[in-house]
């Protein structure tokens, strides 16, 4: 870089509309042990125009995202641009050649001031080499004022909030004049002001002729501001086209159609007493006044799109975090939950989403995980008493076929499919009335797939009530026999029946529109 | 298998103390009998106790520096007491210096749990204070063998069945903890918070109120061992046990305690405070300077740390090998 930036005013107005594609995609495929994440797939972004990216959770999308940014090589396949075949081996070389991404969780540093986030590793520097801090702030400054963004360069960045986080990762792209511009939900947790100053910033990226990839589950700012369209779905793609020239019916069909290869566990359900009724849960900031009813052997499904508090209310619900307002009633009894300690004390147990970091303790054995909230039991006076720990833990771990050489192995040595069967051994062994899976596949190959949905059916046919959150569609068609769907920390929608489809779950999800049952 | 044998962290620890004592023996037999290798032990035994609250402590991916400085403020406390109420029975002593050193360990665990500040800030801090409030009180002073009463001094040394009290008490504190360790829920979850603490959540263990009982634990040995070291030593001032919060760490790491939380035992911890026993009092016997002792304990713990780490991951290795062919 030299000493002045003169490239930044720089755009490429001439190309605006064209139909030669600026980046191409052909014949990706990406595996990961286990999974194929992407399989022979294209994918073409136009100079001036914004491509929207569409497909359900798990389609391939993040993948698609790291091996346009570098992070992932993949297998097959060639990145062209300009009509000539580039190699990214690191983040850097995408960076090089002027793709960018701005993630729904910027990726910036909180303690830095706006101007060093924009000029963090290309800063200008004076004649000594050293880092020439008038001219980054000046250079942040003109940044700053073409996207429209009143943010002082000065200000430390945590002070921000996300939109404005966004601008200044916008202000990056622009500083490192990037001609890709790769967008990831960005506008997930905006409010209604700020997703309008979003759509305005791409309307500008768009006019000096920058190719921009568009993620959103959101429907309508797709058919808003999209020129066209690709849809994923299980690593493939399965159409792209210009956006005038679909509907949005058929995207959401595109989108969802089913996979065949899928088979869910046949149960039928005929669900017992009322266990567990919440009544108007609220936070402050994550969700507000949901309220539903559970009966023994149901298997509930929670749908939503990420972000839209399924995860937190299920939090709140087990005692991690506080509402604000809201009662639960167990048995017809109000339950005062205020630590997870209480939610197991009345029969609730919650495995979370992220094994890894919420679930498995890695460097106790698998017996002492499995035992870990039932020490109450297993002890007298205060005592463990190892024999019954270790009963309990065979027992449990038993019923759920656990493949392991011995209980007193580390659980960190399991495959994540069988860590997954000892979290959830763990909490079958307090004998709880209602269990909360949070995506209890994510993550896990088809086989352990299966296992998991097998079980669960078995939980629910020993009377045991099921909340299962998800974001797989098949997955919450296949097992649950009610669905709840959340949408910006409220409760959108309730179907069962003949009322639970595809389309129903995702237009609700993404608020095309408003469905009470 | 070697390998098996190479599995445990303790095994190996045990077997570099045998070599390093037998080496010694070769040249100086006389460092090898009974009564010489238990007066090594009863030098160790301090070091030991607070290397075991130490430990707990450590499980949960805390630290305490402030351990000497507690033992220290604590030591000249009863020492004053003991000054102006000589007739104040041991028992009292005891209980007073236990409660005292919990006090001070409370304090740092109440710090990191409700104020959430970081475990080797808060006891960098109160370190600091605690060894000012020794000034404090004593003037900087110093509280000799004759203002001390005859039963406070003699106690630690006392010949219980062959063996000195203060070597009782380690002894003792040792096999408490093992039971604490091993069979109690509050052992338990030392691993759970330090192995996982999102995890240890939503098992519905209080993160911050274990960390604060493992503080605890650790200032009442701090607090015990003041009493032990002054009368044992029979004298009290500002600077007794100087920068042997790092010694006491020092055992633990050397003992396969992880400095990340989580992984550790009590054999470990009692091993890892022998060896740097053995060696601070071997040394003197061969003329070999004390300062190489501070080089080789500083080798020591290196070696242990690359050992363990290198450890763990061919461990994980070789059985996840053995699970592919199983299945």
């Amino acid at each position: 870089m030299l000493a002045t930036t003169q490239g930044i005013g720089d755009a490429h107005p001439t190309t605006a509309g064209s139909d030669r594609p600026l980046l191409s995609l052909r014949g990706i495929s990406k595996s990961f042990p286990g999974v194929k994440a992407l399989s022979d797939v294209a994918l073409d972004l136009y100079p001036g125009q914004v491509t929207a990216l569409v497909g359900e959770n798990g389609a391939g999308k993040s993948t698609i995202v790291k091996v346009l940014t570098g992070i992932y090589q993949p297998e097959e396949g060639e990145i062209v641009i300009d009509g000539k075949p580039v190699r990214f081996a690191t983040a850097q070389d995408a960076g090089t050649a002027g793709v960018t991404a701005i993630h729904q969780e910027t990726v910036l540093f909180d303690d830095l001031s706006v101007a060093e986030n924009i000029f963090i590793g290309h800063a200008p520097r004076t004649r000594f080499g050293l880092i020439d801090r008038a001219a980054v702030i000046r250079e942040a400054e003109n940044l700053l004022e073409r996207i429209g963004a009143r943010i002082d360069p000065n200000v430390t960045l945590k002070e921000l909030g996300i939109a404005s986080k966004h601008l200044v990762a916008i202000a990056r792209a622009l500083s490192i004049d990037a001609r890709i511009v790769i967008m990831d939900e960005p506008t997930a947790s905006l409010s209604h002001k700020e997703i309008e100053e979003t759509y305005e910033l791409v309307e500008q990226l768009k006019a000096e002729g920058r190719a921009i990839l568009f993620i959103s589950h959101k429907f309508d700012e797709i058919f808003r501001i999209a020129d066209r369209y690709t849809v994923f779905r299980d690593g493939q793609k399965v159409g792209d086209g210009k956006i005038d020239d679909i509907s949005e019916q058929d995207l959401v069909t595109m989108m969802v159609g089913r996979s065949v290869d899928q088979v869910f566990p046949q149960r039928t359900s005929n669900p017992g007493n009322e266990v567990l009724k919440v009544v108007g849960y609220s936070h402050p900031t994550e969700f507000e006044d949901i309220g539903f009813s559970l009966r023994e052997g149901e298997i509930l499904g929670f749908y939503g799109l990420v972000g839209a508090g399924r995860s937190e209310f299920m939090q709140a619900l087990f005692g991690v975090t506080k509402p604000s307002k809201g009662a639960v009633r167990i048995d017809d009894r109000i339950a005062v939950i205020r630590t997870p300690n209480e939610a197991i004390g009345h029969g609730i147990v919650y495995v979370p989403e992220d094994r890894g970091k919420q679930g498995a303790i890695k460097g106790l054995p698998i017996f002492q995980n499995v035992s870990l909230p039932s020490l109450g039991t297993t002890s007298k006076n205060g005592f463990i008493r190892l024999a019954e720990e270790f009963t309990l833990a065979r027992d449990y771990t038993r019923r759920l076929d656990l493949r392991a050489a011995a209980l007193d192995q580390d659980i960190g040595e399991l495959s994540g499919g069988n860590q997954q069967k000892v979290v959830i051994a763990k909490w079958l062994a307090t004998q709880p009335r209602v269990i909360i899976l949070d995506e209890p596949t994510k993550g896990i190959d088809i086989g352990s797939k299966a296992a998991v949905h097998e079980f669960m059916a078995e939980l629910a046919a020993q009377g045991l009530a099921v909340i299962m959150v998800s974001s797989e569609i098949p997955e919450i068609l296949g097992m649950s026999d009610r669905v709840i769907v959340m949408r910006e920390g409220r409760i959108a929608g309730e179907f069962e029946g003949d009322a639970l489809t595809p389309e129903h779950l995702v237009r609700t999800a993404a608020g095309i529109e408003e469905t009470k049952p | 298998m070697t390998a098996s044998l190479f599995r445990s962290r303790e095994t190996v620890l045990a077997a570099a103390i045998l070599v390093l004592v037998l080496a010694i023996a070769v040249r100086f037999p006389a460092f090898v009998s009974p009564s010489n290798l238990a007066g090594v032990f009863n030098d160790t035994a301090p070091l030991i106790i607070l290397a075991l609250g130490q430990m707990a402590v450590i499980l949960t991916r805390c630290i305490d520096l402030s351990v000497a400085a507690n033992l220290a403020l604590t030591g000249m406390i009863v020492a004053m007491l003991n000054m102006v109420m000589p007739e104040l029975p041991i028992a009292a002593i005891l209980l007073i210096a236990v409660s005292l050193g919990a006090l001070m360990g409370l304090i740092n665990g109440l710090l990191v749990w409700k104020f959430e500040i970081p475990p080797i800030v808060v006891t960098l801090g109160t370190m600091t204070i605690y060894r000012g409030l020794i000034f404090l009180i004593s003037d900087g002073q110093w509280i000799n063998a004759h203002e001390m009463s005859d039963a406070f001094k003699a106690f630690p040394r006392g010949i219980v069945l062959g063996l000195p009290v203060l070597s009782w008490i380690a002894i003792v504190v040792t096999g408490l903890f093992m039971v604490l360790i091993g069979r109690t829920s509050l052992g338990r979850a030392f691993f759970a918070v330090g192995g996982n603490p999102h995890a240890a959540v939503y098992t519905g263990i209080d993160v911050g109120r274990t960390q604060c009982a493992a503080f605890v634990l650790s200032g009442a040995l701090a607090g015990l061992t003041g009493y032990l070291w002054v009368a044992r030593y029979a004298v009290a001032y500002v600077d007794i046990a100087g920068g042997f919060e790092l010694e006491v760490v020092a055992a633990c790491v050397i003992g396969g305690i992880s400095i990340a939380g989580g992984i550790g035992s009590v054999a470990g911890a009692l091993l890892g405070a022998l060896f740097l026993g053995i060696v601070k009092n071997a040394l003197p016997v061969i003329n070999i300077s004390p300062f190489w002792q501070l080089a080789i304990s500083g080798t020591a713990i290196i070696i242990a740390v690359a050992f363990n780490a290198t450890s763990n991951r061919t461990k994980g290795r070789v059985i996840l090998k053995k699970a592919e062919h199983a299945s």
